[in-house]
């Protein structure tokens, strides 16, 4: 096997300890996504010389005995909406690539870097965010490695396909009301949504300031937690990121379900799914012997996300409606234009919700550590699906693909999407493994189990023939 | 509910924001407004009391 196909945690075991060279790993990486790149349309930008150069400043520290960071040689990269220095900031709109390239990376950027991950370069999305399939009106679509005629998910499909594929070991999605865990679902991998303001969102490009959350997505649950303790911190350029520094991940791991109170959510979250979504949610259940859970404000909270997400999506963008109309993506401008025009009581209601949601997620989390729910209802649609059939009604495929993401992301939950294959052969489907806020170690836990059992897993997909 | 218009809703509001709609498909914003609104409904049919403080700053 390619050291290439392993996790990025065994990738930095090699080159710590000098079994391999980063040097090679990003020449591997850099063919890979030259070979594969052009049918799945995961990067828009490789930055071969920064990797290269990265990994030269990774192989001498080895070479001079020094520490070369907790993830020397781990290829990754980035959604473009992160600032990547010297790249064009997109956030997958034609509109911004007419601004000057970035001056500095995004903190986390910087941070996984600093850690000595090479940065391969950025990753296609969704229109400034404001999606769930991958598909890119300009950049054309970032395409699901385990079936190229499906989609990635989004917004952050390109973060999906690119480790999915094995070009990259880690990458950074957003996260507004399931953009990382929609394409860790329909890719088959690991993604983390963390708590609200649990990891700095400095130097990218917003959407909604109370919803928006950055996180990896990697194909072990060791590998979110080695990332986000690289990531972790505070930083003043994000005024919502926590200000202290939290206690590292990693050596939770091994502690388990031990002593875990787990539950399944029912009600609303197993009312409009797939048979298939349903089934994976039953066999995480069944190997962690979880009982059963309502939310009953989660249909509601979902609403209110909707429609948080829509004013201020429509008001952010407003100056650029107004002048630019003709150069955004139709299906993401007409939305925001609808999102301009929502009466004020509406929003202020659905804030004034999200309180009431929040309380109650809140008491659900004094009796249970952690609770399961499908991350899609379907598992990844086929490439310029319109519609999907929910509880025997057909209704429109985009709106409907957050059902289960948004009412958590709603009230700044952390979230480990754990990727679960119940039909040999088939697709995979995510299953949300949710916590308290800030016990991203209780999630991470419960899917290094998982993964551990043999349940979840994130294989590589074959390379097309 | 009374009686909705999306048209007249759009017609109205384009120029409040001052939004040109030339280029925009009146009829799938339309369709987006009718979506909102069943939100809206979802929403308005939790009782919340007039002390219910919205999140400005959201901390989970």
């Amino acid at each position: 096997m390619s050291l290439l196909d392993r996790p990025a945690t065994a990738i930095a075991a090699a080159v710590r300890s000098g079994e391999a060279r980063a040097a090679d790993i990003a020449e591997a990486a850099l063919a890979r996504i030259a070979a594969a790149n052009p049918g799945l349309g995961a990067f828009t930008d490789v930055t071969a010389g920064r990797a290269r150069a990265a990994a030269a400043r990774v192989d001498a520290a080895v070479a001079q005995g020094r520490d070369p960071g907790p993830l020397a040689g781990v290829p990754f990269a980035a959604k473009n909406l992160f600032d990547i220095a010297g790249l064009v900031t997109r956030a997958g709109s034609r509109i911004e690539r007419d601004k000057p390239p970035a001056p500095r990376d995004a903190t986390l950027v910087a941070r996984l870097e600093a850690a000595g991950a090479l940065c391969l370069g950025a990753l296609n999305m969704g229109e400034y965010a404001y999606d769930f399939t991958g598909e890119n009106a300009h950049d054309g679509p970032s395409r699901n490695p385990h079936d190229p005629g499906r989609m990635s998910g989004g917004s952050s499909g390109g973060s999906g396909t690119a480790v999915a594929a094995g070009m990259v070991a880690l990458s950074l999605g957003s996260d507004t009301n399931g953009s990382i865990r929609v394409p860790a679902a329909f890719c088959g991998l690991f993604g983390l949504k963390p708590t609200f303001g649990g990891l700095s969102r400095a130097g990218c490009f917003p959407f909604v300031a109370s919803l928006d959350h950055v996180g990896p997505l990697a194909r072990s649950a060791a590998d979110l937690a080695a990332a986000v303790d690289a990531m972790a911190g505070p930083d003043p350029a994000d005024p919502a990121c926590r200000t202290d520094t939290p206690a590292p991940l990693t050596p939770e791991l091994p502690r388990g379900i031990d002593g875990l109170r787990i539950a399944t959510l029912g009600g609303y979250f197993a009312e409009r799914a797939e048979a298939g979504a349903l089934a994976a949610v039953a066999q995480v259940a069944v190997a962690l012997n979880a009982g059963r859970a309502e939310f009953p404000l989660a249909e509601a909270a979902r609403a209110a996300a909707y429609l948080v997400t829509m004013a201020e999506g429509g008001a952010l963008h407003l100056p650029r409606l107004r002048t630019r109309a003709a150069d955004f993506d139709p299906e993401v401008r007409d939305r925001l234009i609808a999102g301009a025009m929502l009466p004020a009581p509406w929003v202020a209601q659905a804030q004034k919700l999200r309180r009431a949601a929040r309380d109650a997620a809140l008491a659900l989390l004094a009796e249970h550590d952690i609770l399961l729910a499908p991350a899609t209802p379907c598992a990844a649609p086929r490439s310029g699906q319109k519609t999907l059939t929910l509880g025997g009604q057909e209704v429109l495929l985009r709106p409907n693909i957050g059902l289960f993401t948004q009412p958590i992301s709603c009230i700044g939950l952390p979230v480990v999407a754990v990727p679960v294959w119940p039909d040999a052969g088939g697709l995979p489907f995510g299953v949300q493994i949710i916590a308290a806020p800030h016990r991203e170690d209780l999630a991470l836990r419960v899917a290094w189990h998982l993964e551990r059992s043999g349940l979840a897993r994130a294989p590589v997909a074959p390379a097309p023939a | 509910m009374t009686e909705f218009d999306p048209d007249a809703v759009i017609a109205a509001m384009a120029p409040l924001l001052d939004l040109p709609l030339e280029g925009a498909d009146a009829a799938v914003v339309a369709t987006h407004l009718r979506i909102a609104r069943a939100m809206a409904a979802t929403v308005a049919a939790v009782p919340l009391s007039d002390e219910a403080e919205p999140l400005p700053v959201f901390r989970p």
